[in-house]
């Protein structure tokens, strides 16, 4: 636990270097920024596999604000609907990370509220069609696209049993530093890798759920939260039939 | 058999480039609508992040399973030695070769990066069947080539039997493989089944061989070459069974189907209530497809005239892209059951919110690329049995019988 | 086609171009607002990096996507960061402007600039 302890102190202290140098002088905040990041030198291995864990009982009915800070993080509210667009099509055509889900069950009628996105299976369906590998698994356990290799086949949509990913249908005028996105390619959630390869340990998702449903972190490290909270509840995983040992579970479905 | 002679397609200069002129016409919209496409990006087509395979496809696919088909012909001659059938050789390799051809530029058009074909040349994930098919297609064209040379090579002729049996070998194992890009799919409920892969075996014969009748017809009525009764009848047989069989694998494959109860619901929206899918179905796979050329074929008048025939083959080749466009198309607006048990109330995402199904509609784009791929095919076969001895001189009864006797 | 959607189509078309020129976002840039223009050379002496600056980029994406390795001195975005120059009112100018740094050079050497399809043209995100 410890660990934990010492990373929040030196976060906070080195926010409190940032909100001082904010204030002292404006001109130098970028690098101070930069110097906070600690980015990646070394390759990501297998010792660490990130995973989820969605309580669906605190997800609320009605609450986008995973959505909303996805869509912020990623770049994905800088996609505009091009001009000439039919609006309904154009819904169906832009892309998604991240959804809200409201569901009832057929025989109960219990309803059952949950974000979705890409599962980060261990076994990922969209690795296997793909023609030329870019779509991958990480080391580290996270399915994303290789956007240099990926030729927008979207053979990997065909095969995802979660529908998670989306095809870019138009030119993107704006993009975020950190999320390249380009016409013509395929991409999905990715944990919000830039954030894990600069030394951060939540995803946008996480943070902005105020109803903590959302619990992220480390599967093989016994000590993380969500390790501890996956061995004290039961959880499951979505389309469990087809055993892919997806890394984000959910528990009260 | 007399000894049979082959011949260029002797037709009148202007005759035959008024044709490839039109031809051309029409590949040139088709590359100006693919360019729309490429140029703006996927959004003027009616393709979605939930229907990501669409008119394109169907296209592509039916004229690459169409290719395997059209070498049939061939491999009776060659693989089974029946002797009829050996001077229809030449015209079903190249048919399999330009069929091929056509099929292949439309897939790759609609590529979101198609400037990227090297990339899809040069990383390859040997885990995907789609990445084995890159290979099953090119070497198909090579050995096709190959066995047409030693077919029309006199001193390669006696190598000429095992390039017919390893081409037959290979275009097996390649419709395995088109069929597999679907059987292969877990995800989709009309998908995940191994009847797929024969059963795209069993609809290339069909489609192949209704093609090469209609191109042997056309090529011959053009320049006056004569096709007797001996060989159409053979061929317009040899149709009526694979459209039989095609209707056979269908009853198989839905009947399979609704024997498992967790199908039957995708079976419910094929079958019963899935709108446009449910129409091409039953009217385009099964009566056009399907029952119509059987009809037609075995009708005891009809299917003795050259218009009951080319009607036959005409239904067999529409009926084929109402199948491909019920399985590729209808396969994916049936909503995936990610929850079972479960009805979505609401998403964000469109996961079939009350079992609604996914929306397409096809562009004019979409549709132009489709048939820009089957004028490619028939630009390059009118190309090739111009410049190179393709077709016989004649198929005559009496050329193909020397017992025959003239009634 | 209606003439109107013909239009919108024409519209389209004439945006893209001008949104490809880099133009539409931002003023005319200023010389010696870039990084770049006050340093002596890259992260490598010049003759290296005019020659071999793909080489490393390239190489450093495979690194970057696939192990997570970003803290390296080769880093497209360390690229845009330190070239971008700025217009007149402080805002950055996208790198392939025409006439800023990546353009003048990809365009007298003819050679396509697939980049920034995807990334970021610049500095700080947007």
């Amino acid at each position: 636990m410890s660990s934990v302890n010492d990373r929040g102190r030196r976060d906070f202290l080195k926010k409190s270097a940032i909100a001082a140098s904010m204030t002292v002088a404006p001109g130098v905040v970028l690098q101070t920024l930069q110097a906070r990041a600690e980015p990646r030198t070394t390759a990501v291995t297998s010792k660490v596999r990130w995973g989820m864990l969605i309580d669906t009982n605190k997800c609320a009915d009605g609450c986008n604000d995973c959505v909303a800070a996805c869509d912020k993080e990623n770049g994905i509210d800088l996609v505009n609907k091009p001009e000439g667009a039919d609006d309904a099509l154009w819904e169906r055509q832009r892309p998604h990370w991240i959804r809200h889900v409201k569901l009832k069950d057929n025989i109960t009628g219990r309803i059952t509220n949950l974000p979705m996105m890409c599962q980060h299976c261990e076994y990922p369906p969209c690795v296997d069609v793909c023609p030329t590998g870019a779509s991958f698994k990480r080391a580290d356990g996270i399915v994303m696209v290789d956007r240099h290799i990926c030729i927008g086949c979207r053979y990997c949509m065909m095969a995802c049993p979660y529908k998670a990913r989306s095809f870019i249908h138009a030119e993107v005028a704006e993009k975020l530093t950190h999320t390249p996105r380009g016409k013509g390619c395929v991409e999905s959630c990715n944990f919000c890798v830039h954030r894990l390869d600069n030394g951060q340990t939540t995803t946008a998702c996480q943070d902005a759920c105020k109803h903590k449903a959302i619990v992220f972190g480390d599967l093989n490290d016994p000590g993380s939260e969500v390790s501890k909270a996956l061995k004290q509840y039961p959880s499951v995983q979505i389309r469990d039939d087809l055993k892919l040992n997806t890394g984000v579970r959910y528990t009260n479905i | 058999m007399k000894k049979v002679h082959f011949s260029e397609w002797g037709i009148e200069s202007p005759k035959y480039w008024g044709l490839l002129a039109l031809l051309g016409v029409v590949i040139a919209i088709s590359g100006g609508a693919a360019w729309y496409m490429e140029h703006n990006g996927h959004w003027v087509t009616g393709m979605t992040n939930q229907i990501v395979w669409g008119t394109p496809h169907v296209f592509a696919i039916f004229l690459i399973v169409a290719a395997s088909g059209a070498l049939n012909v061939a491999s009776i001659g060659t693989a089974f030695d029946k002797r009829l059938y050996k001077p229809l050789g030449r015209l079903s390799g190249l048919l399999a070769i330009t069929l091929l051809v056509g099929g292949l530029a439309v897939l790759v058009l609609d590529l979101g990066r198609a400037d990227r074909l090297l990339v899809a040349m040069t990383h390859y994930n040997f885990k995907s069947i789609f990445a084995w098919n890159i290979f099953l297609y090119t070497g198909f064209m090579a050995i096709v080539a190959i066995y047409l040379w030693f077919m029309m090579d006199r001193r390669m002729n006696k190598y000429y039997k095992p390039a017919g049996i390893g081409a037959f070998l290979w275009r097996i194992i390649l419709t395995t493989g088109t069929g597999s890009i679907f059987g292969f799919i877990v995800a989709r409920q009309g998908y995940d089944a191994a009847i797929l892969a024969p059963m795209f075996v069993i609809m290339s014969f069909a489609y192949g061989l209704a093609i090469y009748i209609l191109v042997l017809l056309y090529a011959a009525k053009l320049d006056g070459r004569e096709v007797g009764d001996k060989v159409l009848f053979r061929l317009k047989n040899l149709l009526g069974v694979f459209a039989a069989s095609v209707f056979y694998f269908t009853l198989v494959y839905h009947l399979t189907n609704l024997y498992g109860t967790e199908n039957h619901e995708y079976e419910r929206f094929i079958l019963l209530d899935g709108g446009v899918y449910t129409a091409l179905f039953w009217i385009g796979w099964v009566f056009v497809g399907n029952l119509l050329p059987i009809a037609l074929v075995y009708h005891p008048s009809i299917g003795k005239t050259r218009g009951g025939i080319i009607a036959a083959a005409t239904a067999v080749v529409l009926g084929g892209l109402a199948t491909i466009y019920v399985v590729v198309i209808g396969g994916q607006a049936f909503p995936m059951a990610i929850f079972p048990g479960k009805t979505v109330l609401s998403s964000g995402f469109f996961d079939g919110v009350n079992g609604q199904p996914f929306l397409y509609s096809p562009s004019l784009p979409e549709v132009l690329l489709g048939i820009g791929g089957l004028a490619l095919t028939l630009l390059l076969t009118f190309i090739g049995i111009r410049v190179l001895q393709f077709l016989p001189v004649t198929l005559s009864d009496e050329a193909m019988d020397p017992h025959h006797v003239k009634s | 086609m209606t003439g109107k959607r013909s239009i919108t189509l024409l519209a389209i078309l004439v945006s893209g171009l001008l949104a490809g020129l880099g133009t539409a976002f931002a003023g005319e840039a200023v010389e010696g607002t870039a990084k770049a223009d006050k340093l002596e050379h890259c992260v490598e002496p010049t003759p290296v990096m005019r020659r071999r600056h793909f080489e490393f980029i390239k190489h450093q994406r495979d690194l970057t996507v696939h192990q997570g390795i970003r803290g390296s001195k080769y880093s497209i975005a360390g690229c845009v960061d330190c070239h971008a120059r700025r217009d007149a009112q402080g805002k950055p100018v996208p790198v392939n402007a025409e006439g800023q740094f990546c353009d003048k050079c990809h365009e007298y050497a003819a050679v396509e600039l697939d980049c920034f399809e995807c990334h970021s043209t610049v500095p700080g995100g947007k």
